[in-house]
């Protein structure tokens, strides 16, 4: 087997492993909370330092797998350590690695409670993260999927608001009964497949279409809860709410892109032909997020909670650029994530900077910010803009594209022109702006009457030093996109060439070849 | 004619210079205080204009330019890029966008002194400048719709500038999602016209339009059939109505009038609010191909002229009545576009950003000196104190009012005429509509034009005594960029018609080349050539002279001296004075119909919906309660509460969205 690594290094590994080492380390000899925080932020710094060369060396001009490291690891069950990433998943390997430090930076003062131990989580979650983008054995990927539950699980249950263990169970359970069906879904795989995990083998497997139909019922329930997609959104708005900070800002930096991440790397190349029979499914449940999610969204009255409702409802335009299979609508969908990450994750330290000086999110607790704080008004001010998607900013990119993708799709189960979905999934132009502003005005703008909000002070040189990577992130994906979209356009267009092929033919081939197999094992 | 190009670096510099001083006085304006944040920002448009009448001149003896500069955005075949088109329809934009800011930015030296957020608000309108002109210089769907989004973004942040009131807060959020409103329609214009012509370039599109429309393709949605050239221009038209102040997106542009006055001349007077305007004469090659199209452009143009008007017959508030003038004169605007004769569009937008800025400028001075107060109920005499502004507003009364030989006359009345003669033969009705309701517009504009002057400048001394003491005329630095302003209000009229050809019928030969295209059997001004009365002392013999005149006249004897009448009629109207004071209740309105119910309804999405039915009727009652007993659980279902049965027609609703993609 020939690997794809023009660095002729395990730099996946080192990516992914890196940040358990200076987790470990920091356990067993770093003391003082002082101490522990400098260590954190040096092992976080070198962990993003580490997966740079993976944009600098990637090979725009093929969509194999790259940067491919291959180890048998259970060889009973043909389970392997098998590494790799394309211009999908690269993305978000750096995105990962970019927020951590920023997490780390944000926590610098408001954790003053077990620091060392906060510490090791986000090392720890940053393990687990990369491990699942650059995954490429399927209990790989189970495995990391999984774990990660366990540090952000800590997250939110010790550092979290009062109602923080209804929201940590809430989110456990959600994503569990998910992963579950995943496995089950993987296992079947891997006995139909020919017995491997082998995520790219089940790729070129043709599975017939009722094996297709279930496999994708269960991958869904996983992805859609982690997405997450309506109905099964109710714990994301809680899980926020009750996480510290840092916490929110993985949440929707990270963790809410692996859903959509599953459907591009497991739905649609390895299911093509069931990924376009849900299509009508998919879109509606997108048009139901984009539209139900944000009017639920405009009449929240705690910031944190509003905030995350917006998230499901920009996540509503990822699902729906996924499942439209056009170049420009998946290529929009995964700037859309990548973008979600940079204004999603902002909003939420506006949030927490504002949290750490009155200890409430309730917008009514607020009202005339701008007077005491005209620096951070203007950086929550830039936040919202992106957040609304005006041109400029990166999530404008990205959800141009999708509107762009899906008015021009024409996928094969549907006879609704897809003209009118991307006219339904416009109106976000006008819910977005209604609950972005209202907020706005409500927390920001007025006079200052409230005695609390006085006492205010503005940002201190940290805070605002944490912002402005992700303005500057912000601005340079929304006014120059192209070496992001570099990164996509092979890749995609090889994607959308798994998803638009059919795996009948092949699969009634199998079929007829079964019996001469077999008559010819007897 | 000679094809010279122009030079990429002027044009280049011409957005780049307003963006830089911009940076500069927002992001070190803190360093930079009031003389170095002006004279950066201030200086960097009146660069920028002097440089906008070079192009000019140059445009004017034939020159354009057309180039990309970089892509912004592909995907497969969807390509952005990143590039300018520079024909007479821009270039005249370009001048009058880049001359009326320089004003404004010398009048705010003034007019600001001593705000707390003097660099910021520099900052802001340098940075709308720029904004402006990507706006007009771009040379694709997406740079318009760049420049687009980001003027409404300065005009939120502007209309908020003093974030302290309340009121300006509303009036600013309340701009912002109308603009989104129509934005919605461009978006998706945007969307269609990519879909059906694969490029986002205008010449592309244009020179692709009239074999697009021989193939009539038309989109079906439930046994509804619209062409799709038409289908492209309205939804691009929805968008030109928001940004414009159309009815029934009108609504914001009054409430607008919270943020300080040199923003309401520049802003939502002179530049960005006939952004809509410049948007359908750029697309006159688009537009020119669906009757139906234009046929809206005429109606809502009509509506707004006429409607807006109504309104401001009776408003106290100065600045109000300005603002109402400014919907109705957008309205012409669209009238004349909509009647094919896009040239007089633009000109009237170009003499109305002059006079109408100049206006609003001169209110402005007018309620510096009376401090802040903005009812012309307490005004009056005030042409005694403050003689440059009285004469100023004058000049920019009669523009205004379409008295001839000032600036307003030209423009007004060819779209008048040109109205009168265009006939649409789909929809004949419309001519005679159109015609009623811009002739009246021009009689009530003419009146409550001077009811405010008259209000404001003559009739009893209503001032305070407090303030009375206190008045004077306004500084230079106020007064100099009113009569630059009113030069413009007085003689463009006249330089257009005379000088550039603004109004020759034969588009190709006068002022605008080929920037702007007219169908021949269309054409109102051929029309009027033709058959029209001639002779420069025409105007005598023409309606809207007279109504003019009789407007003028009317005000002077309800207004020019104290007298009872006003009262007498506002008593004997009763229903129909409270009816137009209050706006025909637009805003009461949208609040009932959707205001309203938009929040009950996520109220009712969240608390039955998420809430009730997700996380306690299915999470709790449905799951945890079924372990521990079944019985229960029946018992839930039927608890006879409506919103488990209201959640359950949710989900129908959903399962039926789902089966109508999956089978219609």
């Amino acid at each position: 087997m020939e690997l794809h690594n023009v660095l002729d290094f395990p730099i996946l590994s080192l990516s992914i492993f890196l940040p358990l080492a200076g987790a470990l380390v920091i356990w067993l000899f770093v003391r003082g909370d002082n101490a522990v925080r400098w260590a954190a932020l040096v092992v976080s710094v070198i962990s993003f330092l580490v997966t740079l060369p993976l944009a600098l060396s990637f090979d725009t001009g093929t969509s194999h797998m790259q940067f491919e490291e291959f180890h048998p690891w259970i060889a009973a069950f043909n389970i392997n350590y098998q590494l790799g990433v394309d211009g999908i998943s690269m993305p978000f390997i750096l995105l990962t690695s970019l927020l951590t430090i920023i997490c780390i930076v944000s926590a610098w003062q408001c954790i003053q409670t077990r620091v060392k131990e906060y510490m090791i989580a986000f090392l720890v979650l940053e393990t687990t993260l990369i491990g699942v983008f650059a995954a490429l054995d399927a209990v790989l990927f189970y495995f990391f999927w999984e774990a990660l539950l366990i540090p952000m699980y800590l997250i939110i249950g010790i550092w979290g608001g009062k109602n923080r263990v209804y929201a940590t169970l809430k989110f456990f359970l959600y994503t569990l009964a998910g992963s579950v069906l995943m496995l089950i879904a993987l296992l079947a795989m891997y006995f139909k497949a020919g017995n491997t995990f082998s995520m790219l083998a089940f790729m070129d497997y043709p599975f017939d279409l009722s094996w297709q139909i279930w496999i994708f019922i269960a991958f869904f329930i996983a992805f859609a809860v982690k997405v997450p997609m309506w109905p099964v959104h109710t714990w994301l708005p809680d899980a926020h709410t009750e996480a510290p900070t840092a916490g929110s800002v993985i949440l929707a930096g990270i963790l809410l892109k692996m859903g959509a991440y599953g459907f591009l790397r497991f739905s649609l190349p390895m299911l093509p032909d069931a990924s376009q029979y849900f299509v009508p499914f998919m879109v509606a449940l997108s048009l139901v997020a984009i539209i139900y999610i944000s009017l639920v969204a405009m009449m929240q009255t705690d910031m944190k909670r509003l905030i995350a409702y917006s998230s499901i409802a920009h996540m509503g335009f990822v699902t729906l650029g996924t499942f439209m299979f056009t170049q420009a609508a998946v290529e929009g969908a995964v700037i859309g994530m990548i973008s979600h990450g940079f204004v999603a994750a902002a909003l939420f330290l506006c949030v927490g900077v504002m949290y750490d000086r009155l200890h409430t999110r309730e917008i009514g607790d607020y009202g005339g910010v701008v007077n005491v704080m005209p620096v951070f008004a203007a950086v929550m001010l830039f936040f919202c803009m992106a957040n609304v998607a005006l041109p400029g900013a990166s999530a404008f990119v990205g959800e141009i594209m999708v509107l762009i993708g899906t008015f021009e799709a024409n996928p094969v189960y549907m006879d609704v022109s897809t003209k009118w979905i991307a006219i339904a999934a416009t109106s976000s132009v006008v819910l977005s702006a209604c609950y972005t502003l209202w907020m706005y005005k409500r927390v920001v703008m007025g006079d200052l009457v409230k005695d609390s909000v006085k006492s205010m002070k503005d940002m201190t040189v940290r805070e605002f030093g944490f912002f402005v990577p992700l303005m500057a992130l912000t601005l340079w994906m929304g006014f120059y996109p192209m070496p992001f979209l570099d990164f996509l356009h092979v890749s995609v267009s090889h994607l959308i060439d798994q998803a638009t092929t059919s795996k009948l033919d092949a699969a009634a081939a199998l079929v007829q070849a079964m019996p001469v197999l077999d008559a010819a094992h007897h | 004619m000679q094809q010279l190009t122009l030079n990429t670096t002027e044009l280049l510099a011409i957005p780049a210079l307003p963006l830089l001083g911009a940076l500069a006085a927002g992001l070190f304006g803190w360093a930079l205080k009031e003389k170095l944040s002006h004279i950066v920002t201030s200086g960097s448009v009146i660069l920028s204009a002097i440089l906008s009448v070079h192009v000019f001149t140059q445009v004017l003896a034939g020159a354009s330019f057309h180039g990309n500069f970089w892509t912004w955005m592909l995907a497969g075949d969807f390509i952005v890029p990143v590039g300018m088109l520079v024909d007479p329809l821009t270039a005249i934009m370009m001048m009058t966008v880049t001359i009326v800011s320089s004003c404004v930015h010398i009048y705010t030296i003034g007019y600001m002194h001593g705000d707390p957020g003097y660099p910021r608000f520099f900052a802001y309108i340098c940075a709308f400048t720029f904004s402006m002109l990507v706006l007009v210089m771009g040379n694709n769907f997406f740079t318009l719709f760049f420049g687009w989004e980001a003027v409404g973004l300065f005009s939120y942040l502007l209309i908020g500038f003093w974030f302290q009131r309340e009121s300006a807060n509303k009036a600013a959020m309340k701009a912002f999602i109308v603009n989104r409103v129509g934005d919605f329609g461009f978006a998706v214009g945007i969307l269609a016209v990519w879909y059906y012509f694969g490029t986002v370039e205008y010449k592309t599109v244009f020179a692709m339009t009239p074999d697009f429309v021989a193939q009539n393709i038309t989109l079906g949605f439930m046994g509804w059939q619209v062409s799709a050239i038409t289908f492209i221009c309205l939804a691009l038209f929805v968008g030109a109505m928001g940004k414009s102040g159309q009815v029934p997106l009108h609504v914001w542009l009054p409430d607008s009038m919270e943020g300080p006055t040199p923003i309401s001349a520049l802003i939502h007077a002179a530049t960005m609010v006939t952004a809509g305007v410049f948007m359908v004469a750029r697309l006159s090659p688009m537009f020119e191909f669906s009757e139906t199209a234009l046929a809206a452009v005429v109606i809502v143009g009509a509506v707004t002229a006429w409607m807006c008007a109504t309104i401001g017959l009776v408003q106290n508030d100065i600045k109000r009545v300005i603002a109402y003038s400014t919907c109705s004169q957008l309205g012409y605007m669209f009238v004349a576009c909509g009647v094919s004769a896009y040239s007089a569009g633009i000109f009237h937008l170009m003499t109305h950003a002059y006079f109408k800025a100049l206006l609003f400028l001169a209110a402005g001075s007018v309620i510096h000196a009376v401090m802040a107060e903005q009812d012309i109920r307490k005004m009056g005499q005030l042409r005694k104190y403050m003689p440059i502004t009285y004469i100023t507003m004058l000049l920019a009364a009669l523009a205004l009012s379409g008295v001839p030989p000032f600036a307003g006359f030209f423009s007004k009345d060819l779209i008048i005429e040109a109205t009168m003669v265009r006939e649409f033969t789909e929809y004949s009705w419309l001519g005679t509509f159109a015609s009623f309701a811009v002739l009246s517009g021009v009689f009530m504009t003419a009146f409550y034009t001077f009811r405010m002057f008259f209000l404001t400048f003559h009739n009893s001394d209503r001032v305070d005594p407090h303030t009375q003491s206190h008045l004077h005329e306004s500084p230079k630095v106020i007064t100099i960029p009113l009569m630059i302003l009113a030069v413009g209000a007085v003689v463009s009229g006249m330089w257009g018609v005379m000088v550039l050809d603004i109004a020759n019928p034969e588009i190709m030969h006068g002022y605008f080349r080929d920037s702007i295209f007219v169908l021949d059997e269309h054409n109102p001004l051929m029309t009027l050539a033709e058959h029209g009365p001639h002779g420069w002392y025409h105007f005598i013999f023409t309606a809207p002279f007279w109504l003019a005149i009789s407007g003028i006249g009317l005000a002077y004897v309800m207004y020019f001296r104290q007298s009872a009448m006003p009262a007498k009629i506002a008593r004997a109207a009763g229903p129909l004075y409270t009816f137009l004071l209050n706006k025909w209740y637009w805003d009461e309105f949208y609040d009932w119909l959707i205001v309203r119910r938009a929040r009950n309804l996520g109220t009712f999405l969240w608390q039955r919906g998420d809430l009730g039915v997700i996380d306690k009727g299915i999470i709790h009652g449905g799951i945890i309660d079924s372990v521990k007993s079944g019985a229960l659980r029946m018992r839930i279902i039927q608890t006879g509460m409506v919103f488990h049965y209201a959640f359950a027609m949710v989900l129908g609703v959903f399962g039926l969205l789902t089966y109508l993609l999956l089978t219609a």
